[in-house]
């Protein structure tokens, strides 16, 4: 305690020294000076091993069929896994229409996509194009909803005019356009209404009033309210089968070392509550800058801890009824893996079993070798749970979407 | 002189439209304006020697699908296949490096453009010899010009970049920093 006490110390006393430094003329090798406000690289260390994380760009071009790394993604004992549909670049989040389409959104695409299974045999097709960053797809009641950086839009009846779809009509706009953190996931939930989140717009940061916020508006667009706050950047979330909670994944801060903080899975037990950024990180680690003064108990900590800088992102608890029963209600995640990190982390899919009370139990890995030699050969971003019982998960690395199906003749093909 | 061999080119392309030409007859039409050996002498037109072989196909594959509008290069990148793209991004990276401007720079802007890379990390990504690195471009010795105008782009969100990190590095920036950068960067071998 006295040791750790006497280091946060010395930390303080270092930045003052920078301050102080930074002060007075400017000479040649000396430490930078501080960043400006709410600069994406605040905390990013000015050392050699650092300098070597540049962020890992995402192929443009999605790869070949006859490419993807099929046999080197890894699944538990009886689940299969192949690949679903390709050839949709930067493939991000999934969405699953009531006649079975399945619609795919994009981050650095401007388009959204559908596939559509003819008996076995899956046709893309390009639905939507000319949008901005079109990273949220939902799906209710017929009507297709998208969100991209700063609005929301809907296509009603898409399943209807797959070939010749209407341009979607924007149900809610203005909200705001800073691309640290911007691109959103939305989901709709048992209340009916949509969820999404205003990203806090820097790696660590006081966000501006409004931002690091939970939201969700009605299916019309209106009755906007803020539901959470103190959430740094939620790509993924989905509601508890039977308790209706709502479970969501949460990036932490970069640059503080390279093992902390973890990513969060974190549960809201009721509207309004404060989740710790950029206070307090994965419930028990205040931060350097901003956690002085400040308490980690005066905020919900996460139910489960999902490893540094691993990028979890997309969610989905399962219901489906085809794989083995300690799969149901547990939750599956898509962790997209670290770049700021010198020994990658995720890169997979992950079991997290949820207990009876609401807490999180064991943590499992369950589909594996996206990550080789610490170089990306594919990277998940959202899971989706199919009528069959089998899931997909999307990947942006390949522009691909992957089927895993548990036991052989029980899961081929749609029932 | 220049114009006239600019003017003959374009005319000679004439003929079929550019967006039913393979890369190959298309070349001839980017040089004409990146400059011989893709060092440009255009105003706001970038070199492209050098360049790194992501990046510009990147940009290429950009320009072609209009995630980044900008005239002419929509209109040169139309219909290239994704092979022309990645072949484009091959021949522009094994052009020469486009040669920095030689003058006496002043000492003290060089000094302040240095403090303004280091507190920003630009050295970071861009390399501390800013020759880039797979996405990330190559600035050193670009036109002054061009890079004025992409960092203030970044800035007021007129450039869409591939993903949001260089607006998120100059989202606190100011306008003199990009003047000092771009003088900086374009003296750097």
């Amino acid at each position: 305690m006295t040791y750790s006490l006497r280091r946060q110390g010395l930390v303080l006393a270092g930045t003052l020294g920078t301050l102080l430094l930074a002060s007075w003329p400017a000479a040649a090798q000396q430490p930078a000076a501080p960043l400006p406000p709410g600069s994406p690289l605040i905390g990013r260390p000015d050392t050699a091993g650092a300098q070597k994380l540049a962020p890992v760009p995402a192929p443009p071009l999605a790869a070949a069929a006859d490419k993807l790394p099929v046999d080197k993604i890894k699944a538990p004992k009886g689940f299969k896994v192949e690949v679903y549909a390709s050839g949709m670049p930067n493939a991000r989040s999934l969405t699953l229409g009531d006649k079975g389409t399945v619609f795919v959104g994009s981050r650095l695409q401007d388009k959204v996509y559908a596939i559509v299974d003819k008996g076995g045999k899956r046709e893309v097709k390009i639905i939507a194009s000319g949008l901005y960053r079109p990273n949220g797809v939902a799906f209710k009641n017929g009507t297709l909803y998208i969100m991209e950086l700063s609005q929301l839009s809907k296509i009603d009846k898409i399943e209807d005019n797959l070939d010749n779809p209407p341009k979607p009509t924007v149900i809610l706009d203005g909200l705001p356009k800073d691309e640290a953190h911007g691109w959103k996931y939305i989901a709709i939930g048992p209340d009916n209404k949509l969820y999404f989140e205003i990203g806090q717009p820097c790696n660590n940061c006081l966000p501006p009033e409004g931002y690091a916020t939970m939201r969700r508006v009605n299916l019309d667009g209106t009755g906007l309210e803020t539901i959470a706050q103190g959430v740094r950047n939620t790509v993924g979330f989905d509601w508890h089968p039977t308790s209706k909670e709502l479970y969501f994944t949460d990036n932490s801060r970069d640059w503080m070392s390279e093992d902390l903080p973890n990513d969060e899975l974190n549960r809201m037990t009721k509207v309004g509550q404060h989740f710790g950024s950029p206070f307090c990180y994965q419930g028990n680690l205040p931060d350097q800058e901003f956690g002085w003064g400040r308490k980690c108990e005066e905020f919900v900590p996460p139910v489960a801890l999902l490893g540094p800088h691993t990028a979890a992102l997309g969610m989905k608890f399962y219901t489906g009824n085809s794989f083995p029963a300690k799969y149901r209600n547990n939750i599956l995640i898509a962790r997209h893996g670290s770049w700021n990190k010198t020994n990658k982390l995720g890169g997979d899919v992950i079991l997290v079993n949820i207990k009876k009370d609401g807490t999180a139990g064991p943590i499992e890995p369950f589909l594996t070798g996206f990550l080789e030699n610490n170089t990306y050969v594919g990277r998940p971003v959202d899971v989706m749970v199919m009528k069959d019982g089998s899931i997909l998960v999307s990947d942006d690395w390949n522009g691909a979407v992957w089927r895993v199906s548990y036991g052989s003749a029980r899961t081929a093909g749609a029932r | 002189m220049r114009s006239l061999a600019v003017g003959a080119i374009l005319a000679g392309l004439a003929a079929v439209p550019l967006h039913a030409q393979s890369l190959d007859s298309r070349l001839p039409t980017c040089f004409a304006c990146h400059g011989e050996n893709g060092t440009s002498q255009l105003p706001d037109t970038p070199s492209l020697g050098a360049q790194t072989a992501f990046y510009s196909m990147v940009q290429l594959l950009m320009f072609r699908d209009k995630l980044r509008v900008t005239e002419p290069m929509n209109e040169m990148a139309k219909g290239l296949t994704d092979d022309e793209l990645r072949k484009a991004g091959d021949v522009i990276s094994k052009l020469p490096p486009p040669v920095p401007v030689a003058d006496n720079p002043d000492p003290a802007r060089m000094e302040r453009a240095r403090a303004i890379s280091t507190q920003n990390r630009c050295n970071f990504c861009h390399q501390s010899n800013y020759q880039g690195q797979d996405n990330v471009p190559r600035l050193a010795g670009q036109r002054e010009d061009y890079l004025l105008k992409a960092m203030r782009g970044y800035k007021d969100n007129s450039r869409r970049g591939y993903d949001a990190q260089m607006s998120e590095v100059v989202y606190g920036m100011k306008d003199e920093d990009f003047v000092e950068l771009a003088y900086f960067l374009a003296r750097q071998k």
